[in-house]
C-alpha cells in the first residue's frame, strides 16, 4: 500500500482500522482509557419507536447503556378505562397499541374479556384467529429479517425480502379488507369468514413462501458477510435469559424453549402441537447473538405455514361469533363481572392482557398490557456489553423493538458536541462490512 | 432562488411522534420494490437538514411535542409538511389522552393531510406528490 497521510484532503484515507480509532478518539495517544457519552434517540432510524439510549463508550467499545422510555406513551390503558367507552370501542383502540402486531393485542383481550365474562368462541373463529396471527407473523419476521439487513448495510437483501413480503401483506387484505391493522377478533368470535373463495389463494401463497424460504435462509444463514457482522455480536446467554425475562425469539435464540403457544396452549393452538423453535432445530449449538436470533425468526417462518396448512385442512364447519348481534354481545357484557387474562405469542414474545369487569357498567373497570418489547428491553444490557459502536444499530434492532426512525448521535468531546446522524452511524456500520469482505 | 431540482428529485424526513408503527410501515412499503417511489427521486434521508419534505406520523405525544418543533426548524426553506395518518390528521382514537397534545397542525403547520389508519402505500405516494406541487407554487413566489 501506497503511503498515506490522514490529514491531507487530497489523499482520502479509506477506512481502517487506525484511522478509524483516530476519528472517534481524537487521537490515538489519549482517550483510550476515557468514558464517553453517547445519547441515541429518542428520534431514532434503527428503532421504531421513540426511545433514547445512552451510551458509554471507552474508545470504540460500549461500557454501559442507560435506557429511558415513554416518549410514545399515550395514555391507552387510561383511556380505555375512560367512562363512556363500550368494549367494542376499546377493542379498536387496543388495536392501535402496535401497527405491526394489530392481531397481536386485540387476540389476547378478546380472551381476556372472554374469560372475564364466560363467553365461549366457536371453533371455527379460533382457527380463524390462528390462520390471522401466523400470517402476521410471517409479516412481521420477513420485515425484521429486512430491516436487520438494512442495517448491516445490506440493502438488496432488505429490498428483497421487503418484495416478498407483499404477498402476505395481499393474503390479509383479501382475508380482512386491509393491509394492517386487521380487525379480525371480536369478543365471541370474529368478524369475518374465510369464504370458500378465498382458500386456493391463501394455499397459493404457502406454496409460494415454501418455495421461498430455503432462498431466504440461503440468503442470510451462508452469507459470509452476514455471518461475519453477526456471529458472537450482542450475545445474550441462556442464563442472562432466564434471569432478565426475556421472552420471545429473543429468549428462544438463548436456547430457551419458551412459547406461550407450547407452554400454554390457547385458542385452537393445542392442535398443532407447536413447539417452540432454537437454533437447536437447525443444528447449531445455541449462543444467543445475533445469527441465533435471524435462524429463529426464519425458522418461525416455516413453523408458521406448518401451522396454516394444518389449520386450512381440518378447518371447522359452522358459526365464526357466538354473538352475530353487537346489542345482544354489548348487553351480555354490560352484565358481566369478574376479573380475566389473556396471552398470545405475538412475533415478539408473550402478550398479556388483564382486565375487570363490573357488572352494570359498559366500559372497563382495570385494564392492564404487558407487551413483548417490555419484557425484551433489559436484555439490551448484556448484549450492548463490550461490543463496538458500529454495531450498535443491529444489536439494538436484534430483539425486534418495534423500529423505524433513527436521527443522530451526539458525541461530547472536550465540551463540544458533535452529531452523528443516521447516515453516519449507518456508514460506520456499513464500513465494517467492507472492512470486513476484505 | 430557482426550484427546479425538485423536478427531479424529493428528499423526505420521517418524524415518528409516538405513532404505531402501522404508518411507518406503510412508509417503508413505499420505499421498497412493490411501490418503489426511489424512482421518482423520492427517498428518506437521516437528517431534517437534506429535506425538502417532512413526513410525520403519530398523534404527538408530550415529549415529541418540543422535539418536533426543533426538527421543523432545522428543515430549510421551502418546505412542506405532510401528515400521514388519522391520527396525526386529527388525533382519531387519542383525542382524551392526557399524553397527546396533538394533532400535528397545532404544533407545526401543516400543508398536506393523508387520512387513514394506516393510509396505503399509494395514498402517502400521492400525499407527497401534492407537496411537491405545493413545494413547485413556493418556489414560483420566490
Amino acid at each position: 500500500m501506497s503511503e498515506r497521510n490522514p490529514k491531507d484532503p487530497e489523499n482520502p484515507v479509506l477506512p481502517g482500522v487506525e484511522e478509524e480509532r483516530e476519528v472517534t478518539l481524537g487521537g490515538p495517544e489519549r482517550g483510550l482509557a476515557e468514558v464517553f457519552e453517547v445519547p441515541i434517540g429518542p428520534i431514532h432510524p434503527a428503532l421504531k419507536e421513540p426511545i433514547r439510549l445512552t451510551f458509554r463508550v471507552r474508545g470504540e467499545r460500549i461500557v454501559g447503556v442507560q435506557i429511558r422510555t415513554g416518549f410514545a406513551h399515550r395514555g391507552i390503558e387510561f383511556m380505555g378505562m375512560r367512562q363512556g367507552r363500550n368494549l367494542v370501542q376499546v377493542l379498536y383502540l387496543s388495536e392501535r397499541i402496535c401497527g405491526i402486531c394489530s392481531v397481536s393485542h386485540p387476540i389476547a383481550f378478546t380472551q381476556a374479556v372472554e374469560r372475564a365474562a364466560g363467553i365461549e368462541v366457536p371453533p371455527r373463529a379460533q382457527y380463524i384467529r390462528v390462520i390471522i396471527s401466523e400470517l402476521e407473523r410471517i409479516h412481521s419476521h420477513l420485515l425484521w429479517a429486512g430491516v436487520a439487513a438494512h442495517e448491516l448495510g445490506f440493502d438488496t437483501l432488505l429490498h428483497l425480502t421487503w418484495r416478498v413480503r407483499e404477498k402476505v401483506l395481499d393474503i390479509l387484505e383479501e382475508l380482512s379488507g386491509n393491509r394492517i391493522n386487521y380487525a379480525i377478533p371480536i369478543f365471541g368470535g370474529v368478524r369475518r369468514d374465510i369464504t370458500p373463495e378465498q382458500y386456493p389463494k391463501v394455499w397459493e401463497a404457502i406454496r409460494y413462501y415454501r418455495g421461498l424460504l430455503e432462498q431466504l435462509l440461503d440468503a442470510f444463514l451462508r452469507d459470509p458477510t452476514v455471518e461475519a457482522r453477526t456471529r458472537g455480536v450482542g450475545v445474550l446467554e441462556r442464563k442472562e435469559a432466564e434471569g432478565l425475562c426475556a421472552v420471545g425469539p429473543t429468549a428462544r435464540a438463548s436456547g430457551l424453549r419458551k412459547d406461550v403457544r407450547q407452554d400454554r396452549p390457547y385458542l385452537a393452538y393445542s392442535d398443532f402441537q407447536v413447539r417452540a423453535i432454537t437454533p437447536k432445530d437447525y443444528g447449531l449449538t445455541p449462543v444467543g447473538d445475533v445469527y441465533d436470533k435471524i435462524v429463529v425468526r426464519l425458522l418461525e417462518v416455516g413453523q408458521s405455514l406448518d401451522i396454516i396448512e394444518k389449520a386450512l385442512e381440518n378447518m371447522p364447519e359452522g358459526e365464526i361469533t357466538s354473538f352475530p348481534k353487537i346489542p345482544a354481545l354489548l348487553a351480555h357484557l354490560k352484565k358481566a363481572e369478574g376479573e380475566g387474562l389473556g396471552w398470545h405469542e405475538a412475533p415478539r414474545g408473550e402478550v398479556i392482557h388483564y382486565v375487570r369487569l363490573a357488572a352494570g357498567d359498559e366500559s372497563l373497570l382495570v385494564w392492564k398490557v404487558k407487551a413483548p418489547t417490555y419484557s425484551n428491553l433489559l436484555s439490551w444490557y448484556p448484549m450492548f456489553e463490550d461490543q463496538e459502536i458500529a454495531d450498535i444499530p443491529i444489536i439494538a434492532a436484534c430483539i425486534d423493538p418495534c423500529i423505524c426512525c433513527m436521527d443522530r448521535v451526539y458525541i461530547v468531546r472536550d465540551g463540544k458536541e458533535e452529531a452523528w446522524t443516521k447516515e453516519g452511524l449507518l456508514r460506520l456500520s456499513w464500513e465494517k462490512t467492507r472492512r470486513l469482505q476484505r | 432562488m430557482k426550484l427546479s431540482a425538485f423536478k427531479r428529485a424529493l428528499w423526505v424526513f420521517h418524524v415518528a411522534t409516538g405513532s404505531c408503527n402501522g404508518c411507518d410501515i406503510e412508509i417503508v412499503a413505499a420505499l421498497t420494490p412493490r411501490y418503489d417511489v426511489e424512482r421518482f427521486g423520492i427517498r428518506l434521508v437521516g437528517t431534517p437538514r437534506h429535506a425538502d419534505v417532512l413526513l410525520v406520523t403519530g398523534p404527538v405525544t408530550r415529549p415529541m411535542a418540543e422535539r418536533l418543533k426543533r426538527v421543523y426548524a432545522q428543515t430549510p426553506d421551502p418546505k412542506a409538511v405532510v401528515v400521514v395518518g388519522g391520527c396525526g390528521s386529527t388525533s382519531g382514537v387519542f383525542y382524551e389522552s392526557y399524553n397527546v397534545v396533538g394533532p400535528v397542525d397545532r404544533i407545526i403547520p401543516v400543508d398536506v393531510y393523508v387520512p387513514g389508519c394506516p393510509p396505503r402505500p399509494e395514498a402517502i405516494i400521492d400525499g407527497v406528490v401534492k407537496a411537491v406541487a405545493k413545494l413547485e407554487k413556493l418556489g414560483a413566489k420566490v
